[in-house]
């Protein structure tokens, strides 16, 4: 028994090296960004800061925040949209089948897969032809690809909900509408959640359709980053600093909201 | 009456679903066929020509140096980053499984790196990764140096045929926390009787994992095999991170971009758009078969 208990905390070992490796990418952007000016060298990049400074995060705050402000503009109303979609599709999906329902449900969920390089010519000529330019597009864009996840994940959680929850509603004479109102829209949350928190992390850190349907004016973070990062006017110090000012939203999502992130990764797992 | 009433929730119901449908059915396959036909024809500059070409622009892709690079690499990455992602994220997954403390903080942190963007990861990882020698060296090799391990130096990304290796490096970083929360989602679900049936029997660990846990988990396997797959074929944003626009680190992804916005080749760009989908589609399709075969039988 003693034997076991030694084996198993020898365990802590690679546990703690693998975190160090994870870690890696993590301690250098943090040490870095606290860095002061005079501080930066590559030589010294390992070397924790001599006191905490902001020169690296309020000069790539400077930089950025317009593509910040952009990205939030962007992502907000595409996630709202978007869940709200696919909460509706769930339930009809789900609930309410229509003929042909489960034949149309293998054509949404393929969607899912699909290299967006394979409709991203059609989909700028669509919208030069349309006039929709700029973060509107990008909006549009997400909420349309967005569909097939968000109503994956919608309709698994309202197909694993008893039929009879509906049926007594229905007896009663509840309309469609007025069952997913009153009854599935209340206990909907966990799947909001799961969704938001999805939906708004993927936009956040799309780059392809982002860099294809923006100018510079509405360019999202990630494109912002991206071209600060292969300037070569801009240090290295600051390209560190804008990373982790684009990092945080999703990462602090992730830390608070962590437990519903994993749920919607492992129920919807289909998806990559 | 209340049959009117369920008529009239039938057509509701179509009546609200029918824009998700008819975007999926345009925007996903009517661009698909959209792109279908630009692969098949001359287009090339600013304006859209549709003269027919035949196959041209495919035949025309696989005698392409560049083209054959793009696929070398695509190996390259998905092999290395598929099978890195799938061993360290069951080796990771066996051992939180063992009920040691601290088990929830280790599983946040193996997993965080999912929720960041490929941009951020390749902005840090270009300056981990950085193959500067000498006075100048940095990054890992730096790290190396100062650790007394100089043999684990290399030019990573840089490093001729193997560069995009590196980038598959990171790429691990990002998804293996991911497909060890696949694992261990599979590992719990499998009843502790069995653990415990194969314990009496004298079973060691090893040989409960290799002989009962490894078999059962195989549709995890299948899942992440896939998932990683498609995600490999598709890879873009991390090398463009890492590396920028480099022929040596090429890939279909990186390729149809250039080709497209910068040369203007839409056919050709159309066509390795259709490439992509097709391997994609050979991966994706057995299995979206596959699975909702088992969620019927459920």
């Amino acid at each position: 028994m003693n034997i076991r208990l030694l084996n198993k905390n020898l365990l802590y070992i690679p546990l703690v090296f693998m975190a160090i490796f994870y870690l890696i990418p993590m301690y250098i952007m943090l040490v870095t960004g606290f860095k002061s000016f005079a501080e930066v060298d590559l030589k010294t990049m390992w070397n924790l800061p001599n006191g905490i400074h902001f020169d690296n995060y309020i000069e790539a705050f400077s930089k950025l925040s317009p593509s910040l402000w952009n990205s939030f503009l962007m992502v907000i109303p595409a996630t709202l949209i978007s869940s709200a979609l696919g909460s509706l599709n769930g339930f009809i999906l789900a609930k309410w089948k229509f003929r042909g329902a489960d034949f149309i449900f293998p054509f949404i969920l393929f969607g899912m897969f699909i290299p967006y390089q394979s409709i991203i010519i059609p989909l700028v000529q669509f919208m030069s032809a349309a006039g929709i330019k700029g973060l509107a597009g990008l909006v549009m864009a997400h909420v349309i690809y967005g569909i097939p996840i968000t109503t994956l994940t919608f309709r698994n959680y309202y197909a694993s909900l008893p039929q009879e929850l509906l049926e007594a509603a229905k007896i009663d004479g509840a309309s469609m509408l007025g069952i997913y109102r009153h009854i599935l829209l209340p206990i909907s949350a966990p799947s909001f959640v799961v969704v938001l928190i999805w939906q708004f992390t993927s936009a956040w850190n799309d780059f392809l359709f982002a860099v294809i349907l923006t100018g510079n004016k509405q360019w999202p973070i990630t494109v912002a980053l991206n071209n600060m990062a292969g300037s070569q006017i801009i240090s290295w110090n600051v390209q560190m600093a804008g990373s982790l000012l684009a990092a945080l939203p999703p990462l602090l999502i992730y830390i608070f909201l962590g437990r519903y992130f994993l749920r919607g990764l492992l129920a919807g797992s289909l998806k990559g | 009456m209340l049959k009117i009433f369920r008529d009239r929730d039938r057509y509701l119901s179509i009546i609200l679903v029918a824009p998700s449908i008819l975007a999926v059915l345009i925007f996903i396959y009517g661009f698909i066929a959209w792109s279908i036909r630009v692969s098949l024809s001359k287009w090339k500059g600013l304006n859209p020509d549709y003269t027919w070409n035949g196959l041209d622009n495919y035949i025309g892709l696989f005698s392409d140096p560049r083209f054959h690079v793009d696929i070398r690499n695509t190996l390259i990455f998905t092999s290395v980053f598929v099978i890195g992602s799938i061993v360290l994220g069951f080796l990771l997954a066996i051992m939180l499984d063992q009920g040691l403390k601290g088990e929830s903080f280790f599983r946040s942190l193996f997993l965080f790196p999912m929720a960041i963007s490929y941009i951020v990861t390749g902005v840090v990882w270009r300056w981990l990764m950085n193959p500067a020698t000498g006075s100048r060296t940095s990054g890992l090799n730096l790290l190396f140096s100062n650790l007394n391990l100089d043999f684990l130096q290399n030019a990573w990304h840089t490093t001729p045929t193997w560069g995009i290796a590196a980038i598959a490096l990171a790429a691990i970083w990002q998804m293996s926390g991911y497909t060890m929360a696949l694992y261990l989602a599979g590992l719990r679900a499998i009843p502790g009787e069995l653990r415990e049936a194969a314990q009496i029997d004298g079973a060691t660990e090893l040989q409960i994992y290799r002989y009962i846990m490894l078999p059962l988990l195989s549709p995890v396997t299948l899942s992440a095999l896939i998932i990683l797959g498609h995600m490999s074929l598709k890879v873009f944003d991390l090398i463009v991170a890492v590396a920028g626009k480099q022929l040596p680190l090429d890939v279909p992804a990186i390729y149809m971009w250039q080709t497209t916005f910068d040369g203007l080749f839409y056919g050709r760009g159309a066509a390795i758009g259709i490439l992509l989908l097709l391997s994609v589609a050979v991966l994706i399709i057995p299995y979206i078969r596959y699975t909702l075969k088992t969620e019927t039988q459920q």
